[in-house]
């Protein structure tokens, strides 16, 4: 068992997302799955191997610091699904 | 031939000597939807009426002399790309009603060179999946057999060009989802070297994987495509700064003194007879075609699964994190909620669906505290030795030959309850993601029972005209039967 419910819990909570005890069952059973199907890659031998991140080597893109064009205030807001004047609506967060 | 079925370059010739305009095909590709959108079921929106008045402006453009690549030639587009005031949902129930304030950037290349877009395709969700079954919107069937997956995640550009319902489409491949789809709807798909077309606008999945493609009728057509879409972006941070060759240039050079690698170790057990047979009579054609064909080994390739399965969800669940119900899309009991976290942990499970969530969930798994090295870095550092495999065999041969799927298309539902049966969908096309390489699947026979079936090319990095270079050959020379899907 590589993964149980607790972890299953923990792991949902770092993600931002919540399950039924139903979901959690079978998530568990799944992840613990695929996890240990992952064990195979202990087999390969990674001594002095950089690890990789980007399949090209990537620079810095820098341009010239000048002001573009960018979104108004209105098209910024158009997709919220609840604004109050110029600014996105949330639950309250300090009391 | 009905125009809906005729290729880009074929309607470029009848649009130029006047034969046909702009407004006749659009108009026969709707017809064409009309008569069988109802059961493919590829597209989630259609563009209809801003597709009729495009087509006017084209034809204009046509009697004034003013003709670009693509003017009046019917184009779809995958719902991962954003378009300027058109919504974009990307398959999921979280982007149901986004509405993106700009286009991407490939959208506006072709908007340039004068393309009518048709609609935006069908999708798994997020691109996470490999049979287009995972979508909010429904599924995609295959034209060739309705009871079966047209592929995924690209499953809706796939089929929307199979079925005659567009002239190309474009998709997006994370590991595999151009390639494999391609295969299995009878069509030509190209996944370009990591950083030769812009994803700028393209919704992201796994960054460092992600690239843009056509899906096209055939390879002069993928080369015209590729032509609009490949190219420097500046507000793309790993879009590459080189030089774009011009792709029909290589559609007739042949391959005479090529040599072409046989990777052993994608030949394995599990991979269908039928499949295997296509391969080897590609492998014929290509020797009969002046080409070299010898063994070659990519020792690390039984890996590449679970290296990919570690990258990609970790990359997702980082990319997906943006979806919290505060800037844009779905936002769950509106108003009602007391609390921050209580929002976005509704909002998010309300939302994505099951493949998603069990995405995100590794992807948090294998980069949390304590695990991070076992997983994710173990699957970086064998990353760059898949990419190592791949240097040293083109050291040794021009192109590598490979079959695009394991199998042909298979049957709705039959993987939907085993992740790791459908991961394996994507075997053969996963590698060239994580190498960061290109990759083409052309058409190159049906199965007994009518199914088509694909074979891959992959090259080096920035090679794609080697690609179209070899799938031209194989095309002029295999002659593989022209057959459309009874719908």
């Amino acid at each position: 068992m590589k993964i149980d419910k607790r972890e299953v819990e923990y792991v949902a909570h770092l993600a931002r997302l919540d399950f039924s005890e139903e979901e959690k069952e079978r998530f568990t059973s799944q992840l613990d799955n695929i996890l240990m199907y992952m064990d195979k890659l202990n087999q390969v031998d990674t001594s002095g191997v950089e690890p990789m991140s980007h399949a090209i080597t990537l620079v810095n893109a820098f341009r010239d610091d000048k002001v573009g064009e960018s979104l108004t205030h209105g098209l910024s807001l158009a997709n919220a699904p609840e604004a109050r004047g110029d600014c996105f609506s949330v639950p309250k967060v300090i009391e | 031939m009905e125009l809906n079925q005729t290729t880009i370059h074929e309607l470029q010739e009848k649009i130029r000597t006047g034969e046909t305009t702009s407004v006749e095909i659009v108009q026969a590709v709707f017809n064409r939807i009309d008569a069988v959108e109802g059961v493919v079921h590829a597209y989630i929106a259609l563009m209809r009426d801003s597709a009729l008045e495009e087509a006017k402006r084209a034809d204009l453009n046509i009697r004034e002399g003013k003709i670009r690549a693509l003017t009046g030639i019917p184009v779809a587009l995958k719902d991962i790309f954003c378009t300027r005031g058109f919504r974009t949902t990307c398959g999921s129930r979280i982007l149901y009603n986004y509405v993106p304030p700009y286009d991407a950037t490939v959208v506006e290349k072709l908007r340039e060179s004068g393309a009518v877009f048709v609609g935006k395709t069908n999708m798994d969700e997020f691109a996470m999946g490999s049979s287009t079954e995972t979508s909010f919107f429904g599924i995609t069937r295959n034209p060739w057999d309705l009871e079966r997956i047209p592929g995924g995640s690209s499953g809706g550009s796939a089929a929307a060009v199979a079925a005659d319902e567009c002239i190309a489409s474009l998709g997006s491949d994370t590991g595999g989802s151009i390639r494999q789809p391609a295969a299995l709807c009878g069509v030509v798909g190209m996944k370009p070297t990591y950083g030769r077309v812009s994803r700028f606008g393209l919704i992201a999945f796994a960054s460092s994987l992600d690239q843009i493609g056509p899906f096209t009728r055939d390879v002069e057509d993928c080369a015209i495509m590729m032509n609009v879409i490949a190219g420097y972006d500046p507000k793309e941070s790993t879009s590459v700064p080189i030089e774009v060759p011009d792709y029909r240039e290589y559609l007739s050079r042949g391959i005479e003194g090529w040599t072409v690698g046989i990777p052993k170790e994608y030949f394995i057990e599990g991979i269908d007879p039928e499949v295997l047979t296509a391969v080897q009579n590609t492998i014929k054609v290509i020797e009969e075609s002046g080409g070299r064909c010898i063994e070659i080994s990519l020792p690390h390739t039984e890996y590449c699964l679970a290296v990919y399965y570690i990258v990609a969800p970790a990359e997702a669940s980082s990319n997906l994190a943006r979806y919290d119900g505060v800037k844009y899309g779905f936002r769950s009991g509106a108003g009602n909620v007391q609390d921050l976290l209580t929002m976005y942990k509704k909002t998010r499970s309300e939302s994505f669906g099951a493949e998603v969530k069990r995405r995100i969930m590794l992807g948090t798994y294998v980069l949390s505290s304590g695990y991070y090295d076992a997983y994710y870095k173990k699957a970086s550092k064998v990353r760059a030795l898949i990419k190592r495999d791949f240097d040293e065999a083109f050291k040794l041969c021009d192109v590598i030959v490979t079959p695009a799927s394991p199998t042909p298309a298979f049957k709705i539902g039959e993987k939907t309850d085993d992740p790791l049966q459908m991961y394996l969908s994507d075997i053969f096309t996963i590698s060239a993601n994580l190498a960061g390489i290109p990759g083409i699947s052309v058409p190159c026979g049906f199965t007994r029972s009518g199914l088509p079936l694909g074979v891959q090319f992959l090259s080096g990095p920035f090679e794609e005209g080697k690609l179209i270079q070899i799938a031209a050959a194989y095309e002029k020379n295999a002659k593989i039967e022209r057959r459309r899907p009874n719908l």
